[in-house]
C-alpha cells in the first residue's frame, strides 16, 4: 500500500459515519461456585467504513470473546453481555436472535483461527459456499453455483469447478482458509471480523492469507477487525490499533505511530518479541516475561503491574484510566498506564 | 456405580468419541492432485487432512477381531440370502415324519442326506437352521431400524433444541434406559393380545430407542458447540440447516456403531422372546428362538437339536459385537496409537 492511497481513502472515511461502534461493552461470565469472571470489561472503539483495525494481545486477553459478543455468538447462558455495538445505526447487541442471524453472513461476517475445524466436513466446500448465498440473496441452489465458482476462483482457488465438489479434507490448510474467507465474503458484507485467520496456518502460507485478505477488503471496501497475537500480523494489514490485555484496551495508535514509538510497557514487550528478518524464523525474542496468570484485578490495580518493569507504586494501588495522550497524527492516541515508556525511547 | 450410570457413561462416551468428523464421506484419502499452482504443496498432507474416517478404517483392517466379526456376519447374510439354494429341504416339510415315534424315536436321527437329523416334526435340522437365518435378519434388522427411527427422532429433539424439550425427552429416556432391557422388551410384548413376529420386532425397537436417543443427544450437544456449527452460525444459516445439514450428519458416526451393536443385541433378545413363547406361534418358517424353545422338552436326551440353534445365535451376535466393539474402538481418538 502506498503512502497515497492511504491518504486518499482515509479522507474520504472521515466524512463518514462510523460502520461500527463499539461502546463500554463488557462480558462477564458466571459458572456456579466461582466468582465472576470479566473477559471484557469497557472495550471502546469504531471502525470506519472500509477501515482495518486490529485487535491486538497474548492468548486469553479476551479477543475472541469481543468479537463474538459484538456477533451475538457467545454462548445463550453463563454470561452477560453489556455495552453496546452499533453498526450502521442499529444496537446489534439489542437485535431479537433472528434479526441478528439474518444480519450474521449478509452485512456483518467473521472468520476463524482453525480452517479444518471451522468447514463442516461432510458437506462439499461447494455446499457450503451456496448456502450462504441462498440464505441472504434469496438464490436458488443452480444460480448460486456459478457466483461460488467465481468466489472460490477469486480467493486464488484453483480449479473452482473441481474444488467446490470436494470435501474440506480434501484440501490444504491454506485452501480451506480461502474457502472460509469466500463464503464470509459471499454476500459482500460490510465489516468482517478475522479472529487469528493465520495462526493455524504455516508460515508461508500466513503472508499469502494475509495479502490476500488485504486486497479483498480494499477492492470491495469491506472494513476489517484483525484479531491477532501477533503484531507482524498488524503491520502489513492494520490502519489503527488496539492493544488488550486482560480484557481492557491498554492502548490505541495508528499503526505507525504504534510501531515506531510505543508507550505502554505491555506493547513495547509485544513489539520487542517480534521475531526480526535476521533472527532465526519463528524465534521469539524477548517475550513478556511471566503470564496471564500473574494478573492483578484492574478494579485497584494495573493487571499488567507483576510483569512489568516500568512499575511503580501507584500500579498495585490505582487502575489506570485509558486517557488520551499526545501525539497520533490522524487517529487520537489513547493509553492506560501510570508510568508509560518515554517518548523517546 | 448403579447400572443406569454405567449405562449412560458408556453412551455419552461413545458420543463424545465420535463426536469429530465422522460418517458421510464414503472413501477419502486417494485424494491431492500433486501440481498445486500456489505453491502449497507441503501443507497438503497435514495429519488432519486425512479424514477421521479413513484412518479408523485403516486401523479396522488390521484388527483381527473386526475381520473376524465380519466374516461371520458376511456368512451370516449371505445364507440368509441364499437360503433356499442352500438348503436340501423347506423349512416346512416333513421327509422324516415316517421315521417318528412318540416312545421310542421322537427325534430322527442324523442320516444320509440329513446331516443333522431332524426335529420333533421330522422335519430337516439343518434345513431349518439355514432358514431361521432369515427370520432372525429380517427380525435384527427390522427391530433396530425401528429404534433407531425413534431414536434418531428424540436425539436430534433434544440436541437440537436442549432447554425443556431436551430435560423431558431425557427424563423419559433414562426411564426407560433404568429398565433391563429384556424385561422391557418382554413386558411390551406380552402386552400384544396375539403374539407375531411383529410384536417381537417392535418390542426390541422400543427397547432400542433410549439407547439411540442418548447416544445421538450426547454427538448433537458436542456438535453444538463445534466450530464448524460456530462458523455456520456466523454467516447466519438457518436454524433447520445447522441441524439437519451441520450437526446431525457429523453426529451420526456412533449411531451407525451402536446399530452393529444393536442388532446382535436384538438377535438375542428376539431368541429370547420367541423362546418364551412371545413370538410368532407358528413355526413354519423356522426360527432360531423357537426352536431353542421347542427343544427344551427333549433337552435332556437330545441335547444337539437345543445346541445347533443357541450355537448360531451365539456365533451370529459375536460377530455383530465384534465388528461393533472394534469399529467403536477404531473410531474413538482416545484408543489410537
Ligand atoms: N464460554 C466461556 N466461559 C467461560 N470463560 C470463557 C469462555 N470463553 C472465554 N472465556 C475466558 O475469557 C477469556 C478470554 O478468552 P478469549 O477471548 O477466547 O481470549 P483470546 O484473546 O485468546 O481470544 C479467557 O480467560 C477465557 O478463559
Ligand atoms: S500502569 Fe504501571 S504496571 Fe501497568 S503498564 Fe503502566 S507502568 Fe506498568
Ligand atoms: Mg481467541
Amino acid at each position: 500500500m502506498t503512502a497515497t492511497t492511504t491518504r486518499t481513502s482515509r479522507d474520504a472515511r472521515t466524512s463518514r459515519e462510523p460502520l461500527l461502534q463499539v461502546r463500554d461493552l463488557s462480558v462477564t461470565f458466571r459458572r456456579s461456585g466461582e466468582e465472576p469472571f470479566h473477559a471484557v470489561s469497557g472495550v471502546s472503539f469504531d471502525v470506519q467504513p472500509g477501515q482495518t483495525v486490529g485487535l491486538v494481545g497474548e492468548s486469553g486477553c479476551g479477543k475472541s470473546v469481543t468479537s463474538l459478543a459484538i456477533m451475538g455468538l457467545l454462548p445463550k447462558r453463563g454470561n452477560t453481555v453489556t455495552g453496546e455495538a452499533v453498526f450502521e445505526g442499529t444496537d446489534l447487541l439489542k437485535l431479537s436472535p433472528k434479526q441478528m442471524r439474518d444480519r450474521r453472513g449478509r452485512d456483518v461476517a467473521m472468520i476463524f483461527q482453525d480452517p479444518l475445524s471451522s468447514l463442516n466436513p461432510v458437506v462439499p466446500i461447494g455446499r457450503q459456499v451456496t448456502e450462504v448465498m441462498e440464505r441472504h440473496q434469496g438464490l436458488s441452489r443452480k444460480e448460486a453455483e456459478p457466483k461460488a465458482r467465481e468466489l472460490l476462483d477469486k480467493v486464488g482457488i484453483p480449479d473452482p469447478s473441481r474444488r467446490l465438489k470436494e470435501y474440506p479434507h480434501q484440501l490444504s490448510g491454506g485452501m480451506r482458509q480461502r474457502a472460509l474467507i469466500a463464503m464470509a465474503l459471499a454476500c459482500a458484507p460490510r465489516l468482517l471480523i478475522a479472529d487469528e485467520p493465520t495462526t493455524a496456518l504455516d508460515v508461508t502460507i500466513q503472508a499469502q492469507i494475509l495479502t490476500l485478505l488485504k486486497d479483498l477488503v480494499q477492492d470491495s471496501d469491506t472494513a476489517l477487525i484483525m484479531i491477532t497475537h501477533d503484531l507482524g500480523v498488524v503491520a502489513g494489514l492494520c490502519d489503527e490499533v488496539n492493544v488488550l490485555y486482560g480484557g481492557r484496551i491498554v492502548e490505541r495508535a495508528d499503526r505507525h505511530d504504534l510501531f515506531a514509538r510505543p508507550r505502554h510497557p505491555y506493547t513495547h514487550g509485544l513489539l520487542a518479541s517480534i521475531p526480526r528478518l535476521d533472527s532465526a524464523r519463528g524465534e521469539r525474542l524477548n517475550p513478556v516475561p511471566g503470564s496471564v496468570a500473574d494478573n492483578l484485578p484492574w478494579d485497584h490495580a494495573c493487571a499488567f503491574a507483576p510483569r512489568c518493569s516500568n512499575a511503580v507504586e501507584a500500579c498495585r494501588t490505582t487502575q489506570p484510566e485509558l486517557e488520551r495522550i499526545e501525539g497520533g497524527v490522524e487517529t487520537p492516541r489513547l493509553l492506560r498506564c501510570h508510568n508509560p515508556i518515554s517518548e523517546e525511547a | 456405580m448403579t447400572p443406569l450410570n454405567r449405562k449412560k457413561e458408556r453412551l455419552d462416551g461413545l458420543a463424545a468419541s465420535t463426536a469429530a468428523p465422522a460418517a458421510g464421506q464414503a472413501g477419502g484419502v486417494d485424494v491431492m492432485d500433486p501440481v498445486d499452482p500456489v505453491g502449497e504443496a507441503g501443507a497438503v498432507r497435514d495429519a488432519e487432512g486425512v479424514s477421521l474416517l479413513a484412518s479408523a478404517w485403516r486401523r479396522l483392517r488390521r484388527n483381527p477381531m473386526f475381520i473376524i466379526g465380519a466374516v461371520l456376519v458376511a456368512l451370516f447374510i449371505l445364507v440368509a440370502v441364499f437360503a433356499p439354494l442352500l438348503a436340501p429341504h423347506a423349512p416346512d416339510d416333513r421327509p422324516l415324519i415316517g421315521q417318528i415315534s412318540a416312545s421310542t424315536n421322537p427325534i430322527p436321527k442324523a442320516q444320509d442326506g440329513f446331516p443333522l437329523g431332524g426335529d420333533e416334526k421330522g422335519r430337516d435340522l439343518l434345513s431349518r437352521l439355514i432358514y431361521g437365518s432369515r427370520q432372525t435378519l429380517i427380525v435384527g434388522v427390522l427391530a433396530t431400524l425401528g429404534g433407531l427411527a425413534g431414536g434418531v427422532t428424540l436425539g436430534t429433539l433434544a440436541g437440537a433444541f436442549g432447554g425443556w424439550v431436551d430435560s423431558v425427552v431425557m427424563r423419559v429416556v433414562d426411564v426407560l434406559l433404568s429398565l433391563p432391557s429384556i424385561l422391557l422388551a418382554i413386558t411390551i410384548a406380552s402386552l400384544a393380545s396375539q403374539p407375531s413376529q411383529w410384536t417381537v420386532i417392535v418390542a426390541i425397537a422400543i427397547v432400542q430407542v433410549p439407547v439411540f436417543a442418548r447416544l445421538l443427544r450426547g454427538s448433537m450437544l458436542a456438535q453444538r458447540s463445534s466450530d464448524h456449527v460456530l462458523a455456520a452460525r456466523s454467516l447466519g444459516v438457518k436454524r433447520s440447516a445447522i441441524v439437519f445439514r451441520h450437526m446431525l450428519p457429523n453426529s451420526l458416526g456412533p449411531v451407525f456403531v451402536q446399530s452393529t451393536l444393536a442388532l446382535s443385541v436384538s438377535i438375542i433378545e428376539a431368541a429370547a422372546l420367541s423362546f418364551l413363547g412371545l413370538g410368532n406361534p407358528d413355526d413354519s418358517k423356522a426360527e432360531w428362538g423357537q426352536m431353542l424353545g421347542a427343544a427344551q422338552n427333549l433337552f435332556d436326551l437330545y441335547p444337539h437339536i437345543a445346541f445347533w440353534p443357541a450355537a448360531c445365535i451365539v456365533v451370529v451376535s459375536l460377530g455383530f459385537t465384534l465388528m461393533g466393539e472394534s469399529m467403536r474402538e477404531a473410531l474413538d481418538p482416545k484408543s489410537r496409537r
